[in-house]
């Protein structure tokens, strides 16, 4: 089993993207450019909606790192996704202070109204739920994320609306 | 020096050593999963907490540094209390599933819960199960029962140098995997076994085969390289179960590669020959060892009567005991023959006579981690000594290595300077290195080589050579090094003009200020030189009449009769089918073997059933010279006999004088005694080549799990993608924080 058919990072990005990853690797010494690995995932899931195997690869070939390191980071942190998603990424803070003003009720309205419990995709691929923990705006629970933009001090209501809204 | 007290005993310790090691040191128990000595601090199972008088909170004691003064309690109420809410954690989710687990019995989650856990849980959620990985045919997994300590991953990213497993995923649905359905492909993969404290990882050829305690254990040592791994053999009812390492810090440290764990398969799952055969009109029947061994004789007598000595010749395969090998070359020089060799793979036997008493590495085993500087040359230490590579690899964290191979060799180690050349220019560039450090030696320190090295016929020699960057670089990467070693690797002794690198890389050892040695293969060449199974010396080094053929030439001119000793030229020779011609043609030839589907079955006359390496008493002497002996761990099947009893009685039969040995100890002994009056009789030397030929070649390398018969037929390592040829070549760098214990 050699690597040589595997398509590089080169192959795989947009050439804006592999310009931001040079940025990224750029700002660490060359014997530790692994340390640019968090967001150089980031710009290649910006680009796919997701990470496949191939593209963790490729990833890791880019930053001479082994294979399965990229695949632990891929796995521990949440914001990566390792399957299709849908148009919108709804993250729905469940922490405490969320689920003291009421994020359990909204994560059941998406289930009554969407079909889907997080980690879930609806069937029509418009939106996946995500079950976050605290996203830092405990002030405006219960909050949730759409894309990078926060919605706090939600209800049942609001959200239902910001979802006709996506619609 | 610091001076602390654990559990009321004042001690002694070195500032900066955590507590668990100074408690190790003093026969103080701390219960733990994740601390094991040869692999960095990870700290997170939790198991050693500690009480430290003036901290409020219990400090675990793997990675809780002593300080002057620290008192110390690992059995306090408060201690006791930490390790057992630990303990209850960890039990959360790990299966009671001893009574058909591998571990059981000999489980270190198992001892511990016995003296810290509870008798019930408190906990009646669902334990979580995690799917089990395929990590090949060598190691069985059952990740359920994994606690997450992670030595397995620190293993392969500290010690073995490839991260083939990881933590993937995260809290509560952390699992450790490869993540790809992937094979463990690492030479040294077996070692995750050991260190799995609980039966996530066992031994998957000897599962299900015994418990623990059942099984004896005996010692013995590893025939498949000259580092000579110390192993427990474990034994039940006469069959080897399995096989792990036996701590020695001066060889093994406590690894063991796979090919000495696993070998002992072919033991059993091989056809052993289990009679002595005799070929009659072209028919092989079976006949008794009287009527063989008489054949033997008399056709061995015959042929010295007709075509005189020089025509019976004797292979033995260089993992051989040291006792084989001085008995068989006792029995061809009594007949007046001195064509015995076991050096298989060599193909440049010219400078062999200025050579020292044994092959050697010139640096403990255990220094190679000490190294500044190395230059390897036409080593693939991974393949051929992986324990070496180990040590190696450890140098690399204060030392620099540099490489000059004939081909793109993948080490687990990191290269300061890597030379690929072929053969034609393969001298040329050690030449170059040679130039460079000869010019910038001042008078006074080549006076002092004028008499061991013939430095006008050097400076002839160099003349023509031009120095080029990578050349200087290596140089001055040995100059710079305080310790520095040059060692040569198979593909440098196996080249066409092995002997011009050796003095080469001679003269780059001496003028450079470093050691020089190399590593030979088989894992008793060294015992082999000093027994006298070499052509051109007696036992210990002693002058024979006249020299007689090496292997190559043996085996080129065909001889009338052959002796062979645990070896299948046809596999094995450098000139593997110019080997089974001549055998082919050869009037009488007799080999020694423990299979019967032996090659010698196509071209022998009578074939006699030996021990195998665990089935005999005897000694293998490691490239540092250390003599190991061991005994046998288990009786060899049907009526196989030791080689060194089937050779004592042929050499009664041939009427040889002094052949009455009781035991493998009498000829260890007499073989020790020559050795005494060796003294300085044996100079190697040093002679300058004439001329930098460009009309090499090089062999091709052998797989190193096809070097000897056993490796042939272990079933499990000829299924491992190794021996098939199928790994990922290509390691990645691993991180320079932290990948190797105790770097920088």
């Amino acid at each position: 089993m050699t690597d040589s058919s595997a398509k590089t990072l080169q192959d795989l990005l947009s050439g804006k993207g592999i310009e931001q990853v040079d940025v990224w690797v750029g700002k660490y010494p060359e014997e530790r450019k692994r340390a640019a690995i968090i967001p150089i995932m980031s710009i290649v899931q910006e680009e796919y909606g997701y990470l496949t195997q191939e593209l963790m690869d490729a990833v890791a070939d880019y930053l001479t790192c082994p294979k399965i390191a990229a695949y632990e980071v891929a796995t521990f942190y949440s914001m990566f996704r390792l399957k299709k998603a849908g148009k919108y990424v709804i993250s729905l803070c469940t922490n405490v202070s969320c689920m003291l003003a009421g994020s359990g009720d909204i994560q059941k309205w998406f289930k009554d109204e969407l079909g889907i419990e997080p980690g879930e995709t609806t069937e029509d691929g418009v939106f996946t739920l995500k079950e976050v923990e605290c996203m830092a705006a405990c002030g405006g629970a219960p909050m949730l994320e759409v894309d990078k933009k926060y919605h706090e001090n939600l209800d049942v209501d609001k959200v239902a609306n910001l979802i006709r809204e996506l619609k | 020096m610091v001076s602390v007290e654990i559990d009321g005993k004042k001690v002694e310790a070195e500032q900066g050593s955590m507590i668990i090691e100074v408690a190790d040191a003093n026969g103080i128990t701390i219960p733990r999963f994740c601390y094991h000595k040869k692999l960095s601090i990870a700290a997170n199972c939790r198991m050693c907490l500690v009480e430290v008088d003036g901290v409020k909170k219990p400090l675990p004691a793997c990675a809780t540094p002593i300080s002057d003064g620290m008192v110390v309690k690992t059995q306090s109420d408060f201690a006791q209390q930490s390790q057992k809410s630990v303990m209850e954690f960890l039990l959360i989710n790990h299966p009671l599933d001893c009574p058909i687990c591998d571990q059981g019995g000999e489980c270190e989650l198992q001892d511990v819960a016995l003296e810290y856990g509870n008798d019930v849980s408190r906990f009646s959620e669902k334990k979580r199960a995690v799917v089990d990985e395929d990590l090949g045919p060598l190691i069985e997994t059952e990740m359920t029962r994994c606690i997450h300590c992670t030595r397995c991953v620190r293993f392969g990213r500290e010690v073995a140098g490839i991260r083939e497993l990881g933590a993937v995923g995260r809290g509560e649905h952390m699992e450790i995997s490869t993540f790809i359905e992937q094979s463990v492909d690492s030479e040294v993969s077996g070692n995750i076994i050991d260190l799995c404290p609980v039966g996530a990882l066992t031994a998957k050829p000897s599962r299900y085969q015994a418990r623990s305690w059942e099984m004896a254990q005996r010692d013995s040592v590893s025939p498949h390289d000259c580092i000579g791994a110390n192993l427990h053999v474990h034994t039940l009812r006469n069959r080897v179960i399995r096989v792990v390492p036996k701590d020695n810090e001066a060889v093994n440290e406590v690894w063991l590669a796979d090919r000495d764990r696993y070998s002992y398969e072919a033991l059993e799952k091989s056809e052993r020959l289990l009679k002595p055969m005799l070929k009659h009109n072209g028919e092989w029947k079976e006949v008794d060892w009287e009527t063989a061994l008489e054949r033997t004789a008399s056709k061995l007598n015959m042929t010295v009567q007709t075509d005189g000595a020089e025509q019976v010749a004797a292979i033995a395969h260089p993992s051989s005991t040291t006792e084989e090998m001085y008995l068989l070359q006792k029995v061809m020089r009594g007949l007046g023959s001195n064509n015995i060799d076991h050096r298989l793979r060599v193909t440049d036997f010219d400078w062999q006579k200025f050579e020292p008493l044994h092959p050697e590495l010139g640096v403990d085993l255990s220094d190679l981690e000490n190294l500044d500087a190395c230059l390897l040359i036409g080593a693939n230490l991974r393949k051929e000594q992986p324990l070496a590579s180990l040590r190696v690899r450890k140098a690399t964290r204060y030392g620099d290595i540099a490489s000059i191979s004939l081909y793109p060799v993948y080490h687990n180690f990191d290269l300061k300077h890597e030379i690929i050349t072929d053969a034609e220019t393969w001298l040329g560039q050690l030449a170059g290195i040679t130039k460079y450090l000869y010019q910038h030696q001042n008078d006074s320190a080549k006076a002092q080589w004028a008499d061991a090295m013939d430095l006008e016929g050097l400076e002839k020699l160099l003349e023509p050579i031009t120095i080029r960057d990578e050349h200087r670089e290596i140089a001055e990467m040995l100059l710079k090094g305080e310790k520095s070693s040059i060692i040569l690797g198979a593909s440098a002794l196996e080249f066409s003009y092995a002997g011009h690198i050796r003095l080469l890389a001679k003269a780059i050892a001496n003028l450079s200020g470093s050691s020089y040695g190399f590593f030979p293969m088989g894992g008793n060449s060294v015992g082999a030189y000093l027994a006298g199974a070499i052509p051109h010396r007696g036992p210990a080094g002693a002058d024979v009449e006249q020299d007689g053929q090496h292997a190559k030439d043996l085996f080129e001119h065909g001889k009338q009769a052959y002796v062979l000793l645990k070896t299948e030229p046809g596999k094995e020779s450098v000139i593997a089918d110019k080997a089974r011609e001549s055998l082919e043609n050869a009037d009488f030839v007799v080999s020694m073997t423990c299979h019967a589907d032996d090659e010698a079955f196509e071209y022998a006359d009578v074939i006699l059933p030996v021990a195998s390496f665990l089935e005999t008493s005897g000694s293998y002497v490691n490239v540092n010279g250390a003599w190991q002996d061991f005994a046998a761990a288990v009786n060899a099947p049907g009526e196989a006999k030791p080689a060194w009893k089937v050779l004592r009685v042929l050499g009664n039969l041939l009427n040889l004088k002094n052949f009455d040995y009781v035991s493998a100890e009498d000829v260890r002994k007499e073989v020790k005694g020559r050795l005494s009056a060796v003294g300085d009789r044996i100079k190697p030397k040093w002679q300058c080549p004439e001329s930098l030929p460009r009309d090499g070649f090089s062999p091709r390398p052998t797989n190193m799990y096809q070097i000897d018969g056993w490796l042939r037929r272990a079933p499990s390592l000829q299924d491992t993608a190794l021996a098939k040829g199928r790994e990922i070549l290509k390691r990645p760098r691993l991180s320079p924080f932290h990948n190797i214990v105790g770097g920088v």
